[in-house]
């Protein structure tokens, strides 16, 4: 009994963890699949993640953070795509620079407006955060462990951006495989000039890409700060931008094996966090060390043995220009 | 005009800073100037550095001498600092936290008539003065409260970076509470191995709900920045917290139910005042209950959780601990 409880709980943490991670990866599979790379991921969920912390404090809304967030997020994006798209700049280039002015203006911001060293105020009150819902009939199920627990850890007992993000892997899914406007996304990552020919614009496709890239990062970044955590502290995404890419690849850049590779990613973390101290049968307690880095090391493994061929869309990272 | 302009201006000006300059060094050479350096949480952590910022604080307001200071973004900021503030004149230059020990170390071989203060660490040179706490033994009364309290007979511990410092508070901790209650079980979960693992609310509050999930309802966190995720995890899920070096019981009245504090803050204050009389001294100071370094936080935010029998009790431990009578382990690495 103790171990199913152990393990559900584990299942609930790998969807809480996974939720960051999914939403920002399904950001970069549509600015990927339109041919920019996303290495922006993590600037601009650390600016959604510091706008909407700071909106929410001050408003006393975390719907106007989440506003904010991705507001924010949108302009980075943005900033992005008229540096790439536009002046054909170097994609790389311009999503570090973002990465690295974001990881310097938040905390300077931060510590400008609310002068309490780079961070927001605490968020406290109930309105300022996206706190866990309460399904329906909850201690109910709770007296009856199998499957009641189930039902009041895994489905009841998030918060609203995680079912969002939930349901955002089939939506994403119907609009790049089943709506016109995804044959027409993925064909300007594969070949710009077919989509250019048949005289639809290259630079309006990934323009709305990188905007849609920049919405989901502004969820992931607002659930960090206002539903995961009550503020914004420095450098709080801790790389969660790259591992999202890392799932992005190793889910070949489509929804549902993007969402398999962050479960697998936050399960790791998850469990790490469960094994630490709890000696386990046969080989006692495992050192903090070890276990600390086993999401590294299954990353690596996985990245490098498991994944297969993962074919990138053709024109990814290839500014567009028609003289050519 | 302007050729007109210019000729008139230029020497003046000139001499103003000349004029200047020659005032500042003339200041720099005779004032006391202290200054303080920050550790990666930031002088506003609400924890560890903010206790040493108003240490420093309040000796700007006792004495009206002013200070400098710096908040380290990166390690490689540290020596710098500390050089800096040496090669500027700082009569004394306070570190806090044990990461700034090699960095002091090194400016402090280079200026052997400049002096420094560590806290929370050793560095054994003539020049420089190491501050220790014996944070086992305020770590064993939070203990002690978390067992007197607890329901379930569980309760947990998240460390920040897993060093010995940190270890200290955790087996301090353990203590405290199997010696209220044997039986107790004490989950010790540890953030991580870098410095990242000080500035991560989000991992801390997962950690945190790993144990509440295993059963435990009052958690300790030794964790800086990463310990304001635990306390809101605590708090979202309706259990107790204890917080660490500062006084943490304002942050959530009502859930915290005590603070581990250093008084970082009175450390500071003495090392500046004592630099200024002349009374400095290099060497090494071990802090604990009796020197009153560390001690347990019980104020109007907390008043209701901690009882007159749970004060009574741990009250009649300190005693124990100052006389002797409690031993309370340090941990030591192997």
């Amino acid at each position: 009994m103790e171990t199913y409880t152990l393990i559900v709980l584990t299942l609930a943490a790998t969807i809480r963890v996974a939720t960051p991670l999914l939403l920002a990866a399904l950001a970069g599979m549509f600015s990927e699949r339109s041919g920019v790379v996303d290495l922006g991921l993590e600037g601009k969920m650390l600016g959604a993640a510091f706008a909407s912390a700071a909106v929410s404090a001050v408003t006393g809304s975390a719907w106007a953070g989440l506003g904010a967030g991705v507001a924010a997020a949108v302009v980075l994006a943005l900033l992005i795509a008229f540096a790439t798209i536009t002046h054909r700049g170097d994609q790389v280039v311009a999503a570090v620079a973002i990465n690295i002015m974001v990881a310097g203006l938040g905390p300077t911001l931060a510590l400008a407006w609310f002068n309490i060293g780079g961070q927001t105020p605490q968020l406290d009150l109930p309105g300022q955060r996206f706190l866990a819902l309460v399904w329906p009939w909850e201690h109910v199920a709770r007296e009856h462990p199998f499957p009641g627990l189930l039902y009041a850890e895994l489905l009841s007992g998030h918060n609203l951006v995680v079912y969002f993000a939930a349901a955002l892997v089939p939506f994403s899914a119907w609009v790049l495989y089943r709506t016109r406007f995804g044959l027409r996304l993925r064909a300007v990552g594969e070949n710009p000039l077919a989509v250019d020919t048949a005289g639809i614009s290259v630079a309006g496709l990934r323009y709305q890409a990188v905007v849609i890239s920049g919405m989901l990062c502004g969820v992931a970044g607002t659930y960090l700060s206002t539903a995961a955590s009550a503020g914004f502290t420095r450098d709080m995404t801790a790389g969660k931008g790259y591992l999202a890419l890392a799932a992005l690849i190793f889910g070949k850049w489509k929804p549902y094996p993007t969402l398999g590779a962050c479960l697998l990613f936050a399960f790791t973390d998850a469990l790490a966090v469960r094994l630490q101290g709890t000696p386990l049968p046969i080989v006692g307690v495992i050192p903090v060390q070890f276990i600390l880095a086993l999401p590294y090391v299954l990353t690596v493994l996985l990245l490098a043995g498991f994944v297969g061929k993962a074919v990138a869309p053709a024109a990814i990272g290839v500014p567009y220009s028609k003289e050519k | 005009m302007a050729l007109r302009y210019f000729p008139m201006t230029l020497p003046r000006s000139f001499r103003a800073i000349a004029a200047l300059i020659g005032l500042s060094a003339g200041v720099r050479a005779a004032e006391f100037s202290p200054a303080i350096v920050y550790d990666m949480g930031g002088k506003f952590d609400r924890s560890f550095n903010q206790s040493a910022y108003n240490g420093a604080e309040k000796f700007k307001k006792d004495t009206g001498i002013a200070y400098r200071e710096f908040e380290v973004t990166n390690a490689a900021q540290r020596e710098q600092a500390f050089t800096q503030f040496a090669r500027r004149g700082a009569t004394i230059i306070v570190g806090t936290g044990f990461t700034q020990a090699s960095a002091i170390e090194k400016v402090a071989k280079q200026f052997p008539n400049v002096k420094f203060a560590i806290i929370d660490a050793v560095v054994d040179l003539p020049n420089v003065l190491s501050i220790n706490f014996r944070e086992q033994e305020s770590s064993f009364l939070c203990g002690m409260a978390a067992a007197l309290v607890s329901k379930t007979g569980k309760i947990g511990f998240v460390g920040g970076m897993d060093i010995p410092l940190i270890r200290k508070f955790g087996l301090g901790y353990a203590e405290g509470a199997k010696y209220v209650n044997s039986s107790m079980e004490v989950f010790q979960n540890m953030t991580g191995t870098t410095p990242a693992a000080w500035n991560d609310p989000t991992k801390g509050a997962e950690l945190a709900k790993s144990q509440f999930g295993r059963g435990a309802d009052v958690v300790f966190h030794a964790a800086g920045g990463t310990g304001l995720g635990v306390m809101q995890a605590a708090k979202d899920a309706g259990l107790l917290s204890i917080g660490c070096d500062s006084n943490q019981n304002y942050i959530h009245p009502g859930s915290v139910l005590t603070s581990a504090v250093k008084r970082v803050d009175n450390a500071v204050y003495k090392v500046f005042t004592d630099a200024k009389n002349g009374t400095w001294k290099g060497g090494q100071i071990y802090l604990g209950l009796a020197e009153q370094g560390v001690d347990f936080a019980l104020d109007e935010n907390n008043r209701k959780l901690i009882t007159p029998e749970i004060e009574a009790k741990l009250d009649a431990a300190k005693a124990d601990i100052i006389a002797g009578k409690i031993k309370v382990t340090e941990y030591k690495a192997q």
